[in-house]
């Protein structure tokens, strides 16, 4: 008599770890690099002779993000970025993957330039070095140099008003 | 215009089933024949008003109608006629607006060919099914509607994955939902017996047969998938456990259960409780495999755009259809039981020791499937499962589910003994060992153990088959041609299984792999065969550009063949895709892959040589037909409702 109860049992189990299921995300893999200092690397400014190292941005909160003129989720979020931009006085670096100059000045022309660095990783050598598996990606850089998050795929309003605004409001209260 | 008369046809079906589910079981409560006669006129015009709306779906797609949202994005006015039409199907939207239209196809089925059950039975069946349509048209209403309209209509379509442009592709989804689907006519079988609270041996011919024939589709729709994965993905795999081929090899695993169960049921009259339960696992674990694919709760290849409220939408429907029939069934599975005595050996030990077996296999691929999803719902890690799980756990289970087979051809009913099972299977087990270790010695380069394991339960299936067959030569003349076709039937489907069995072992043990850079004139040697690089030209093709490698075969310095593997870009999206080189033949397959130009003319190409692997999809058809030739006849079932 009893057993006969066992299915829906198993069942109900099976479906409460579906619903839990349902809120995750399978994608969002937590990147190992998270409290680890930022990898550091030395690259040329896009379209300038200068080269650029993290080193030069110790002491200051900072993002990097990821990006490309290939990628057309990038596109998504570059408009936000862009208006987040013009809003707070941000160090933000972007770090052009996998692209050449010329389309990527011309992407930056067309939809706007929110970064105060532009840096050239053509090979995707630094890339690797940060862990980076898909573009577009966000890293969360604190003043000691150390990562603090990463966003993987494009920022949205959402995730950009419920977890990147809180964590540099306290990255730069402790400062 | 079209397209909205197919959006009205679409609700005018989710009136029609909701008149399906609730009208002919009001009939039963009230004892109203008319209304309980009411299931299949509902159950035609249903399937009538899908069909149109899928027609007008089609319609659009050939219209090139970009001014519906799921044609601009799932085809291109560039696009070959016969990839529009199943570009219809392609993605999302569609894909479950097929599914519920041959859901009514199957409730449609049923609702004609139910002559001999009781018309209670037969209502309230039909009714079950018509719950399920109904809230599979809501569900393509509410959060997937293939008929919505863009304000902006775009000037040409987003085209269809390049991936899905292929033939293999384009039968696969429908044969895969005709099996899915055709589960849900056991599942309402299962419920509609419940509700009656009494169950009658005959039935379980009638359950055995729908379960037939959605079994043998699934079996074709699996192999389909599996053939093209092999041939268009690139990588000469040919099962991947990805979680949406698990998706489909659960209610397989069930399915084949359930159709042993049931001929328990119909020929000694015991496990009905198992076959009912068995029945809405099968039914339970599709529409589990709809919510894994749809919901983007796992990460998978074949992963369609996800939305959450997608995935609460089926989890819902899940809960509501799936725990209804298991509450029902905790509730009255006792007022179906019959126990018939049988001993500890007999035919139903057997049979049902490798029931076990097989649900033993099915719990472990569900556990591989959702491990991911269960750590990471507790907390405690984010990992992937993959084929070193699968394959460890599924290999120790076949092996005893293969030896169990080829005894219980052999066993009586009720009662056997081991010494008169052991006279009679002894020269099949002499002649399967023999047959494991002389082939391997001859016809393979080396001796493994584990293909001597494989080849010996693949002979020993086939062979015990074989002679279960020729022991019923005198029994067939008798009984008639019905039976003489029904046991046919069984003898292929499990010859088919033991072909299956054996490509796999063979495949899997003895395929050979390189990966290599040559230049033009180049060649590579695998055993006897020779493969030379000729060179790569550029083609431009219809919808697509092409670098078009030409590899000449040498079989003992005879020329065999030329192989043309590609690399396609497709106009509408940048992604490369990879067209293999296949040489296919019973004994092998020669597979070139195409990888990256290297400097100079170079090329780096993959080879492989991939021994029966013909083997794994020609014992899928064999298990199909046989499915087929196994059903029982309307007459027989009638006969034996009668006595």
């Amino acid at each position: 008599m009893k057993k006969q109860w066992l299915p829906i049992a198993v069942f109900s189990l099976l479906v409460a770890f579906l619903a839990i299921g349902l809120t995750l995300n399978p994608k969002a893999v937590p990147s190992p690099l998270i409290g680890k200092p930022a990898p550091d690397f030395t690259l040329p400014l896009l379209n300038q002779q200068t080269a650029f190292s993290p080193q030069q941005l110790r002491g200051q909160v900072w993002l990097l993000n990821v990006w490309a003129s290939w990628c057309s989720s990038c596109q998504q979020e570059h408009r936000l970025l862009v208006r987040f931009a013009q809003n707070r006085t941000l160090t933000m670096v972007g770090l052009n993957y996998k692209d050449t100059p010329n389309e990527a000045q011309a992407w930056l022309d067309a939809l706007g330039n929110p970064y105060s660095f532009v840096v050239e990783d053509q090979n995707g050598q630094a890339g690797i070095d940060w862990g980076v598996y898909g573009v577009p990606e966000t890293f969360v850089v604190d003043a000691a140099g150390i990562i603090r998050h990463k966003f993987t795929g494009p920022l949205t309003q959402q995730r950009l008003d419920n977890e990147l605004l809180p964590l540099l409001n306290t990255l730069e209260m402790t400062q | 215009m079209i397209v909205e008369i197919g959006h009205f046809a679409l609700i005018l079906g989710l009136a029609f089933a909701m008149v399906l589910a609730s009208v002919p079981l009001l009939g039963v409560q009230q004892r109203q024949p008319l209304w309980m006669e009411l299931a299949r006129t509902a159950a035609v015009g249903q399937f009538a008003l899908l069909g149109l709306a899928f027609a007008c779906l089609i319609y659009a797609f050939i219209q090139d109608d970009f001014s519906v949202k799921y044609v601009a994005a799932n085809s291109n006015s560039q696009l070959p006629l016969i990839y529009k039409i199943s570009a219809t199907w392609g993605a999302h939207e569609g894909s479950l607006l097929l599914w519920a239209l041959i859901l009514t196809l199957w409730t449609l089925a049923a609702a004609l060919f139910a002559k001999q059950l009781p018309p209670t039975l037969k209502a309230r069946l039909l009714s079950v099914l018509g719950w399920i349509a109904a809230g599979f048209i809501l569900f393509i209403l509410i959060t997937s509607n293939p008929f919505e309209r863009l304000l902006e209509v775009p000037q040409e379509g987003r085209s269809l994955n390049p991936l899905l442009q292929d033939i293999g592709l384009a039968i696969h989804p429908p044969m895969l939902y005709m099996g899915y689907v055709g589960m849900a006519v056991a599942f309402a079988f299962a419920v509609a017996v419940l509700m009656e609270g009494k169950m009658e041996n005959a039935w379980a011919h009638w359950a055995q047969t729908w379960t037939l024939i959605a079994w043998a589709f699934l079996t074709l729709g699996i192999a389909l998938g599996s053939w093209w994965a092999y041939y268009e993905l690139g990588w000469g795999g040919w099962w991947f456990w990805d979680p949406v081929e698990n998706a489909s090899l659960l209610p397989w695993i069930v399915a084949t259960a359930l159709i042993h169960s049931l001929a328990i049921t119909a020929k000694r009259g015991s496990f009905q409780a198992w076959s009912l339960l068995l029945a809405i696992l099968a039914f339970g674990l599709s529409l589990l495999g709809t919510f894994l694919v749809r919901s983007g709760v796992l990460t998978s290849v074949h992963a369609f755009t996800s939305d959450p409220s997608r995935g609460v939408f089926i989890l819902v429907f899940l809960v509501v259809i799936v725990g209804a029939a298991l509450l029902l069934f905790s509730a009255r599975a006792h007022l179906v039981t019959q126990q018939r005595a049988f001993k500890p050996l007999s035919k139903e030990t057997l049979l049902l020791l490798n029931n076990v077996l097989l649900m033993a296999m099915m719990a472990t691929v569900l556990l591989g499937t959702l491990y991911p999803l269960i750590l990471d719902a507790l907390g405690i890690a984010k990992l992937s499962v993959g084929a070193p799980y699968f394959n460890s756990v599924i290999v120790p289970l076949t092996v005893p589910l293969a030896l169990l087979m080829g005894l219980g051809f052999a066993a009586h009913w009720r009662e056997s003994r081991a010494g008169g099972l052991l006279k009679q299977l002894w020269p099949v087990l002499l002649v399967s060992a023999l047959l494991a270790f002389v082939l391997p010695l001859l016809l393979l380069p080396d001796l493994q153990g584990w293909a001597v394991v494989g080849l010996f339960m693949s002979a020993w299936i086939a062979l015990s088959a074989l002679q279960w067959l020729w022991q019923n030569r005198a029994a067939t003349n008798s009984t008639g041609r019905v039976q003489r076709r029904r046991i046919l039937g069984a003898v292929l489907a499990h010859i088919g299984f033991a072909v299956t069995l054996a490509g796999i072992t063979v495949t899997s043990l003895y395929s050979i792999e390189k990966d290599l850079r040559l230049a033009p004139g180049e060649s590579y040697s695998i055993g006897d065969t020779r493969f030379q690089f000729v060179g790569v030209i550029q083609k431009q093709e219809h919808n697509y550009l092409a670098s078009e490698g030409t590899i000449k075969v040498y079989a003992n310095n005879q020329w065999l063949t030329d192989l043309h593997p590609q690399k396609r870009t497709y106009l509408s999206q940048a992604m490369p895709m990879t067209e293999a080189g296949i040489d296919a033949q019973l004994s092998r397959d020669l597979f070139v892959a195409l990888g990256e130009k290297l400097d100079g003319a170079a090329w780096s190409l993959r080879i492989q040589y991939k021994p029966l692997i013909r083997w794994i999809w020609l014992g899928a058809i064999l298990m199909a037909l046989g499915g087929l030739l196994a059903l029982p006849s309307g007459r027989q079932r009638r006969k034996e409702s009668a006595a």
